[in-house]
């Protein structure tokens, strides 16, 4: 039990996947306009991460590992991917249509983007078992959804903001991601 | 009512085709690409001299960091040091340069409806040799990259690539292409390593040899260079900084 804590700790703020760890940062700076959009993608994204997980786990800990075929995990965990995520998609649109126009334009972006493939892999990296990948994948995409939330509330307000031309957009939320990843510094230890 | 339907019909027609939703995710991306392609295989037809002109449009016209902004994730993270920057480099043009070699070669072959996920498989089966291969020869340097050597399966410049120039041009104009882009890559990737080794460390160092010290830096570093907020910091300023001077556009 500790152990799942410190698991889900460490993964939600001290190594944040964005601002620790420099995943998804497309989706990051992309989505982060407008802070409706960038819940909805937090959801998404962790919802995507929590059955990734599972099933990528499951695979390993049960086909790869016992058969001595771990080489293979790339090739297999980039197709179980993004295959679960047309099926999530395709369940979600005949089962709630409500929830699909809110999260269905960002569940295909989610699939190309490295956080789920990273946490498939860190999962295998650590030989953590199905229950530890959950917490795992739930910690991430907690600390994803929380970074984006923070971000896009920030880039509201910038947009009103008076930068030097040559900063406006992308440069300047780097810099606030910058900023935001000093503060995010300050959680190193707790754990 | 009907009109929810309606909409959820249509939309279902559009996006049928799990491969053709796949697509859609890169869009965005590859809509720049393809307008530079466009233009750069027009370009090509009048002069005849394609090979070069691609390899230099890769390195400098379209460079994928500063200009297109593709796979921010490894610049980010692996520029801690200009060795990691090497390795990283030296990866992406190999499997740049594999799988659109391969990709060119069967695109006549490859049924449009199911060409992302052939795409997809190439590309995974040459980043795990990638990943045999550095695991074997260079430990030090396979450990130091860590998750994010795997992670070039899931960059987006090389499927960027493999769907807006491999599937539609020659072998010869791909591989010019690859080298050209990955050659850019490793560019932009040396920049910013170079900035923050130099500023994090106070010298440099090239696969263990020590080339340089600045001696009040070495002894006290700016270690706030080589952790995270350092890179968000570095990357932001030289893009304000090529803005600037008009190599990249204002938004």
């Amino acid at each position: 039990m500790n152990n799942l804590l410190t698991i889900f700790i460490s993964m939600v703020i001290i190594n944040n996947m964005v601002l620790a760890k420099f995943l998804g940062l497309c989706s990051f700076f992309g989505v982060s306009k407008k802070l409706s959009n960038a819940f909805s993608m937090g959801i998404a994204a962790t919802l995507v991460m929590l059955l990734a997980s599972v099933s990528t786990s499951i695979i390993y800990n049960y086909i790869l590992v016992p058969y001595k075929v771990e080489f293979m995990k790339i090739v297999i965990y980039i197709l179980v991917i993004a295959s679960l995520v047309q099926i999530t998609e395709i369940i979600i649109r005949r089962t709630n249509i409500n929830l699909y126009n809110a999260l269905g334009i960002y569940l295909p972006l989610i699939t190309v983007n490295c956080i789920v493939m990273a946490i498939a892999l860190i999962n295998s990296a650590e030989n953590y078992s199905v229950l530890e990948s959950i917490v795992n994948a739930l910690g991430a995409g907690i600390g994803y959804t929380l970074v984006i939330i923070m971000m896009s509330g920030i880039r509201e307000k910038l947009d009103l903001a008076d930068s030097p031309k040559s900063m406006r957009g992308l440069p300047v939320a780097f810099l606030v991601a910058a900023l935001l990843a000093l503060a995010f510094v300050g959680f190193n230890g707790i754990v | 009512m009907n009109d929810h339907k309606n909409r959820s019909n249509s939309k279902q027609q559009q996006s049928f085709h799990p491969q053709e939703q796949h697509v859609k995710l890169q869009k965005q991306h590859i809509k720049q690409q393809k307008q530079h392609v466009e233009q750069q295989v027009k370009d090509n037809k009048k002069s005849g001299s394609g090979f070069w002109k691609e390899l230099v449009r890769g390195i400098i016209i379209s460079n994928p960091v500063f200009i297109l902004i593709l796979g921010l994730c490894p610049v980010l993270a692996i520029t801690t040091s200009i060795t990691n920057a090497l390795g990283m480099g030296a990866g992406v043009i190999f499997v740049l340069l594999c799988s659109n070699i391969l990709i060119s070669s069967i695109r006549k072959a490859t049924p449009t409806m199911v060409r992302i996920p052939v795409f997809i498989v190439v590309i995974a089966t040459f980043v795990t040799i990638l990943n045999l291969t550095f695991e074997a020869y260079v430990p030090a340097l396979y450990k130091s990259l860590g998750i994010y050597l795997a992670l070039v399966v899931v960059n987006c410049i090389i499927l960027g690539r493999a769907e807006a120039f491999a599937s539609k041009n020659s072998v010869l104009l791909s591989i010019a292409d690859a080298v050209g882009i990955g050659i850019g890559f490793t560019i932009a990737v040396l920049i910013i390593s170079f900035i923050r080794e130099l500023m994090g460390t106070g010298g440099l160092q090239i696969f263990g040899r020590q080339i340089f010290n600045i001696p009040g830096l070495s002894a006290h570093p700016l270690i706030f260079f080589i952790s995270p907020p350092g890179a968000f910091l570095i990357i932001g300023i030289v893009m304000g900084l090529l803005r600037l001077v008009g190599v990249m556009k204002n938004e």
